[in-house]
C-alpha cells in the first residue's frame, strides 16, 4: 500500500490545468467521487476495478482550478461506517493517534491530510462522514449546506442528507477548496445558488478569524452525554472564542434525543433503495450465471457486499416493509421536520451553535466492530446537522490528555457558510 | 421486550426480499444485532406528529438531445457483454 497508515486505495496521479486558485496544491479524493480512467471502489469489493467513464463535477472543477490528484483516498465501504474499518481494503490508521482509528467515513481523506502526504481532500458527508474524521485525524472538515456543491458524480448512499466537502490543515484551505467546488450544476437538479439565497461564494476571505460580537449558542443536549474530558477540551475553546470577542447562551434543542435513530431509518431506508443498482450486470463482480436472475443477483451481492452494507440494506429494506413504514419511516421523517424546526429557532437567536463534533474521543482499532449500534451512536453530534440540511464545519479544538485529538463543531443557518468559516478560522 | 424482534427466519425473508444471500451464521448474528437496532429505533414513537411541509419543488430542463456516454464506454464495466448489449441471466 502507498502509505504506512493505507489512507489510499488507488495512488495515481491526475494532473489539472497549469492555473488556477489551487496550482501547486495536491487535493485527493475520497473513492466514491468519480474519476474518469481511475478506479473508484467506494470502499467495496462489489467496485473493485471499476472504472468511471466520466468525472464528477468536483472533479473537473479541482482540475480546472489546477489542482494534482495524488490518489483516491480509502473509506468505509460505501460511506456506511464511522471508523473506516469497514473498507473491504483494510482499515486506515489515524496518522495522528497511533491504534487509533481515523474516524470514518471519509477516514483516508483525513488520514492524508494529516499526515502531510496531501495538501487537502475532498469526502462526503452523510451523517458526519467529512466532520468525524475530521475531528478524530485534527484537521478541519466542512459539511456544506445541502444543494450548495454538486453531487453529479458521487456514488449514491443517502441522497437527500448527503454532501461533498472539503478538508484541510487550516480553515482557510478548507474554504479556499469549498469555493472551488461550490455552485450550481445543471446536472444536479439539487444543487442552488448560494446568491439567491442573500450570499456569495467568496469562503477564503471569511476565514479572517474576527468573532468580535460573534454569539454563540451551545445545545446542552449535545455536550452533556459526551466524554468528560472531550467536554473539557470543548469548553476551552469556547474560552478561547469567549476572549477573542465572542459570547455563548445555552440553547435547547429536544429534538436531537431522536436524531440518531430518525438519521439511520431514512439513510437505510434510502441506501436499501440506492443500492439495488449493484446486481453485477453493469459492473460488479463477474457472475455464473448458473440460476435465474433473482438467485444470481442475491449471490453476487453476497460476496461483494460486506457485514456493514448488508445490516444497513437489510435494515432499510425492513423499514419500508409492509406493515412497518408508518413506525419507522414516516415517524423519522417527522422527527427530521422537528430537527429543522428546533435548528431554526435555535440560530434565530445565535450565529452559531458549538458542540464536540464527537462525544467521544477517536475508537481504538477493532473497538466498535462488533457492536455496530455503539457505532451508529457516536453520530449523536454530526446526525442532526443533515437532517436539518445545515452548514457546519468540525476545527482542531485541542486534544485529551492521552493526547487525542478533539474537534469543535460549529453549525450555521443555511447557506451560512462565511458565518462557520469565519468563526472557526479564529481557532485554527 | 420490543414486538419487532427479529428472529433468523424473518432476516432470511428481509434478506430475499432485498435480493442478499446470507450465510446461516450470517442470519443468526443479523438477528441479535437487529434487535438492539429495532429497539432503539422504536423510540421514534416518542416523537410528536410534526406539520410538514415539503420543500419540494420540480427541477425542469427542455427534453433535448444532448451528449452523453458512448456504448463502448456504457459496456465497458460490464462483467459480460454481447453484441453491444449487457448480459444478464435468465429471468425466469
Amino acid at each position: 500500500m502507498s502509505t504506512e497508515y493505507n489512507g489510499y486505495v488507488t495512488e495515481e496521479t491526475i494532473e489539472g490545468t497549469e492555473d488556477g486558485p489551487l496550482a501547486g496544491k495536491t487535493v485527493a479524493i475520497k473513492d466514491n467521487i468519480s474519476t474518469e480512467g481511475v478506479p473508484t471502489t467506494c470502499g467495496s469489493a462489489m467496485l473493485e476495478g471499476y472504472v468511471p467513464p466520466y468525472d464528477a463535477t468536483v472533479v473537473s472543477r479541482v482540475k480546472e482550478a489546477g489542482g494534482t490528484i495524488p490518489g483516491k483516498t480509502n473509506m468505509d465501504e460505501f460511506g456506511m461506517g464511522t471508523t473506516n474499518e469497514t473498507s473491504a481494503f483494510g482499515s486506515v490508521e489515524n496518522p495522528a493517534a497511533e491504534g487509533h482509528v481515523p474516524g470514518g467515513s471519509s477516514g483516508g481523506s483525513a488520514a492524508v491530510v494529516a499526515a502531510g502526504d496531501a495538501d487537502m481532500a475532498l469526502g462526503s458527508d452523510t451523517g458526519g462522514s467529512v466532520r468525524c474524521p475530521a475531528a478524530f485525524c485534527g484537521v478541519v472538515g466542512i459539511k456544506p449546506t445541502y444543494g450548495l456543491v454538486s453531487r453529479y458524480g458521487l456514488v449514491a448512499y443517502a441522497n437527500s442528507l448527503e454532501q461533498i466537502g472539503p478538508l484541510a490543515p487550516t480553515v482557510e484551505e478548507a474554504a479556499e477548496l469549498l469555493e472551488v467546488i461550490a455552485g450550481p450544476d445543471e446536472h444536479d437538479g439539487t444543487t442552488r445558488d448560494a446568491t439567491d439565497h442573500g450570499t456569495d461564494y467568496d469562503f477564503a476571505a471569511a476565514a479572517d478569524g474576527d468573532v468580535d460580537g460573534l454569539s454563540i449558542g451551545v445545545p446542552t443536549e449535545l455536550v452533556e452525554g459526551a466524554d468528560e474530558e472531550v467536554v473539557e477540551t470543548f469548553w476551552d475553546a469556547i474560552d478561547e472564542l469567549e476572549a477573542q470577542g465572542a459570547s455563548y447562551h445555552e440553547v435547547e434543542l429536544p429534538s436531537v434525543e431522536h436524531a440518531v435513530e430518525a438519521y439511520y431509518v431514512i439513510a437505510m431506508s434510502e441506501a436499501s433503495s440506492n443500492l439495488a443498482r449493484f446486481d453485477g450486470v453493469r459492473y460488479g463482480p463477474s457472475p455464473d450465471y448458473e440460476g435465474n436472475w433473482n438467485e444470481e443477483f442475491a449471490k453476487v451481492r453476497e460476496e461483494g457486499f460486506g457485514p456493514e452494507v448488508k445490516r444497513r440494506v437489510l435494515l432499510g429494506t425492513y423499514a419500508l416493509s409492509a406493515g412497518y413504514q408508518d413506525k419507522y419511516y414516516k415517524k423519522a421523517q417527522d422527527a427530521r421536520a422537528w430537527v429543522k424546526q428546533d435548528f431554526d429557532e435555535a440560530l434565530s437567536e445565535a450565529d452559531v451553535l458549538a458542540s464536540p463534533t464527537m462525544p467521544v474521543p477517536p475508537f481504538e482499532l477493532g473497538e466498535s466492530l462488533d457492536d455496530p449500534l455503539k457505532m451508529y451512536l457516536a453520530d449523536a453530534n454530526t446526525t442532526p446537522v443533515n437532517l436539518a440540511n445545515l452548514p457546519a464545519i468540525s476545527v482542531p479544538a485541542g486534544e485529551t490528555s492521552d493526547g487525542l485529538p478533539v474537534g469543535l463543531q460549529l453549525v450555521g443557518p443555511a447557506f451560512g457558510e462565511k458565518t462557520i468559516i469565519r468563526a472557526g478560522s479564529a481557532l485554527a | 421486550m420490543s414486538d419487532s424482534v427479529v428472529d433468523p427466519d424473518e432476516v432470511g425473508h428481509v434478506a430475499d426480499l432485498a435480493r442478499v444471500d446470507l450465510s446461516e451464521e450470517e442470519r443468526e448474528q443479523f438477528a441479535e444485532q437487529f434487535a438492539d437496532i429495532l429497539s432503539y429505533f422504536e423510540t421514534l414513537e416518542e416523537v410528536p406528529d410534526i406539520e410538514r411541509e415539503p420543500e419540494l419543488t420540480n427541477v425542469m430542463r427542455p427534453d433535448e438531445r444532448r451528449e452523453s456516454l458512448s456504448q463502448d464506454e456504457a459496456l465497458r464495466n460490464a462483467p459480460e457483454t454481447e453484441d453491444g448489449y449487457f448480459k444478464g441471466p435468465k429471468v425466469s
